[in-house]
């Protein structure tokens, strides 16, 4: 039987081995555009006023999930921090740091992965970089990824624009990718059906270009979810933000592994969704431009602002309202 | 899933608030102001989390009762495992346990300056343990009500046949009926109803607060703890006061039956007996604990290592044992939210997931 190919670390010296690494892996993937002929730098057409710039490390464990893997994460969150700034996603830049042991073929799928990410969304891989850590230094392949954009005209997003009777709206079911993810590493085979939603959110912030004027916030609901980037909002402010309960979507399976685990889905991550705050004129219009995407056909208004001290409360099945608190630490470690 | 959402039906919920309401309205027209104990840590966690305090009519007051193991556990406890851990024990606990303070400091403090203290999710993984480290006394800390104490015996079966010598359980069993009594019998403290526990009353029974009903007693109802299942007790609570009834009524029979889980009695009866026990708050209740039987004594944490569990130095200023009596509110305690958080807790009523000041710090308005 032949040996499994691995990564070594002869893979990053310099030498023969490296350019053969990124000869067949690299550049037969990304290759056309900027990055052909390996330049140090690339360089890139610019042809609007303002640029968007965000970079995001990603070291998820287990490196693949049901749903995706590093690859297609470390592409869908550059470009969704991008986008929910209000940025049309165009080149992105890709540092690879492996573990020597890393199985060749783990990489080619992370990389096939990364490719096909990127092609969805529109951006390409311009610039790059790869090294290589002796075995234990690192836990099998960590991926940085920073993402340029072109900002789409007419969003003006800004926190402080958020007043009483605007309305919050998700794209669709939270908390898959934290669940997913978590239940992967724990062995839990709940159901064939939790996923990671790991996904690009570009069309669904594009498709809301008619009425950026009156979109106030974006913000896709990573590590913390829902209740940290509401509670970021209210933080210090005189408003207040109120959830219905009957209203947050959650799949049944995050709601099953959330009551069997205590954990709270409010708090769990999601990475291919946006939370958005507008006034209140135009929420029907996004809702039926969102529910019309295969992205977006989830999506659900989920609350309204008002004014008060500064808090997140929701109303329960019940009808009684409590407070829907920050999460305390890392809930979930690693899991973008 | 729909098993839940069954009991998370909020058409389902409004019909029973009104009914809720009509009782309350009968009960506010004589004059009656009703004060019913929610006995167990989880159902004033699911009561504050799904806002049930804010919705019942101004003459129905929930009261928080003693049902959290950690809380009602003294510090002497915890410094008695840090003495063991000290002494180069290796101390096995559930995870709520590490932030408890003791007299002078917590598990959590002792396990950073390097004692071997594991957090573990069921009592047989200090079979495991004290495989692991065969060199080294392994004792686990065993804490809990009725619920928890159930699968003790299976581990101390599993030690006796395989013949491991290096465990030993620190026993701080708790009974609820003799709390209950207690409760009961307070001058200072007026209950008109208990709001019985679930799992507890999965193994002792519905048929255990007999006692506390009839013509000196209060209603009793076991409750499950999904919203509608506390809604439905309340409800069952309010009707048994407007007619001036008091027995034992099990909202819960999905899982509780009237004798409770006798497998699990007669596994308790085999290795464990009742015994005095300190309860934070309550002080010492006569056999209202559950200790290793005579025979069993080389189990014992205490006897093995010839130590005693004292009472403990309580955090000056902290309310605890007055929030586990229910005499007063969490929010009454001048350290609530203040010098008291669950990222800084003074009491262990902040601390665990079951305690009540934890419930309100998390989720009240």
């Amino acid at each position: 039987m032949k040996a499994e190919l691995t990564i070594q670390l002869a893979h990053g010296g310099g030498g023969r081995l490296s350019r053969d690494l990124i000869q067949s892996e690299i550049v037969s993937r990304f290759g056309n555009g900027p990055l052909e002929g390996l330049p140090d730098a690339a360089t890139i057409p610019w042809h609007c006023d303002k640029l968007l710039f965000t970079t995001d490390s990603y070291v998820v464990q287990p490196i693949e999930f049901p749903g995706g893997n590093i690859g297609d994460l470390a592409v869908h969150g550059t470009v969704n921090d991008l986008c929910v700034c209000g940025g049309r996603p165009k080149w992105l830049s890709v540092g690879l740091i492996l573990e020597e042991g890393l199985p060749l073929a783990t990489l080619r799928k992370v990389l096939d992965s990364m490719k096909k990410a990127a092609a969805d969304c529109g951006i390409t891989v311009v610039t790059g970089d790869t090294k290589v850590v002796g075995a234990g230094q690192s836990d099998g392949l960590y991926i940085n990824t920073s993402g340029i954009a072109e900002a789409i005209k007419g969003f003006s997003l800004s926190p402080a624009r958020i007043t009483k009777g605007d309305d919050v709206i998700v794209s669709g079911n939270l908390a898959d990718h934290g669940f997913a993810v978590l239940a992967a590493r724990k062995n839990i085979n709940i159901s064939s059906a939790l996923k990671s939603d790991t996904a690009p959110v570009h069309r669904l912030v594009q498709a809301l270009e008619p009425f950026a004027g009156e979109i106030k916030f974006m913000r896709d609901p990573t590590r913390g979810g829902l209740s940290a980037v509401l509670n970021e909002i209210v933080e210090n402010r005189n408003i207040n933000i109120q959830l219905n309960e009957t209203d947050i979507p959650f799949s049944t399976c995050v709601k099953a592994l959330s009551e069997t685990l205590g954990i709270d889905p409010l708090h769990v991550a999601s990475e291919g969704r946006i939370v958005l705050i507008c006034s209140s004129q135009v929420t029907d219009q996004i809702l039926h431009t969102w529910k019309s995407m295969p992205e977006g056909f989830g999506a659900q208004s989920i609350g309204v602002v008002d004014s008060g001290k500064g808090r997140v409360t929701i109303k329960t099945i019940t009808g009684g309202i409590r407070i829907v608190d920050v999460p305390r630490g890392e809930l979930l470690p690693r899991i973008c | 899933m729909k098993y839940i959402d069954g009991f998370r039906n909020p058409l389902a919920a409004k019909k029973i608030i009104e009914r809720i309401e009509v009782l309350a309205n009968l009960l506010k027209a004589s004059g009656r102001k009703v004060s019913i104990m929610e006995v167990c840590g989880t159902h004033t966690m699911a009561i504050a989390r799904f806002g049930i305090r804010n919705i019942l009519p101004e003459n129905i007051d929930l009261i928080s009762g003693p049902g959290c193991p950690v809380c009602v556990t003294e510090a002497g406890y915890i410094d008695a495992a840090i003495n063991l851990a000290k002494a180069g024990a290796v101390i096995v606990t559930f995870g709520d346990m590490i932030n408890v303070p003791g007299s002078d400091e917590s598990l959590a403090q002792c396990r950073a300056n390097g004692a071997l203290i594991e957090v573990v999710y069921s009592p047989s993984a200090a079979i495991k343990l004290a495989r692991q480290f065969p060199e080294k006394n392994v004792v686990f800390l065993a804490v809990g009500f009725e619920t928890t104490t159930a699968p003790m015996p299976a581990v101390i079966q599993i030690a006796e046949g395989e013949g491991i010598r290096n465990l030993s359980l620190l026993t701080a069993f708790k009974l609820v009926p003799p709390a209950l009594k207690a409760l009961m019998t307070d001058p200072e403290l007026k209950i008109d109803s208990f709001l019985c526990p679930a799992h507890v009353s999965a193994i002792i029974g519905a048929d255990a607060y007999k006692p506390f009903t009839g013509k000196e007693g209060v209603p009793c109802v076991v409750a499950g703890f999904e919203p509608l299942d506390i809604l439905m007790a309340i409800d069952g609570i309010l009707n048994q006061l407007v007619r001036n009834e008091a027995s034992v009524e099990n909202q819960y029979n999905r899982v509780v039956k009237p004798e409770g889980n006798l497998k699990a009695q007669a596994l308790m009866d085999e290795y464990l007996q009742p015994v005095d026990a300190r309860w934070r708050g309550l002080g010492l209740l006569p056999l209202s604990g559950l200790g290793l039987k005579n025979e069993f004594e080389r189990f014992d944490a205490e006897k093995k290592h010839g130590i005693t569990v004292k009472k403990g130095k309580e955090p000056s200023g902290c309310l605890c044992g007055e929030v586990i009596k229910g005499k007063s509110k969490p929010t009454s305690c001048p350290l609530f939210a203040r010098g008291c958080t669950p990222d800084h807790a003074v009491g262990p009523c902040m601390v665990s997931s079951e305690g009540s000041c934890a419930a309100y710090y998390k989720y009240s308005l």
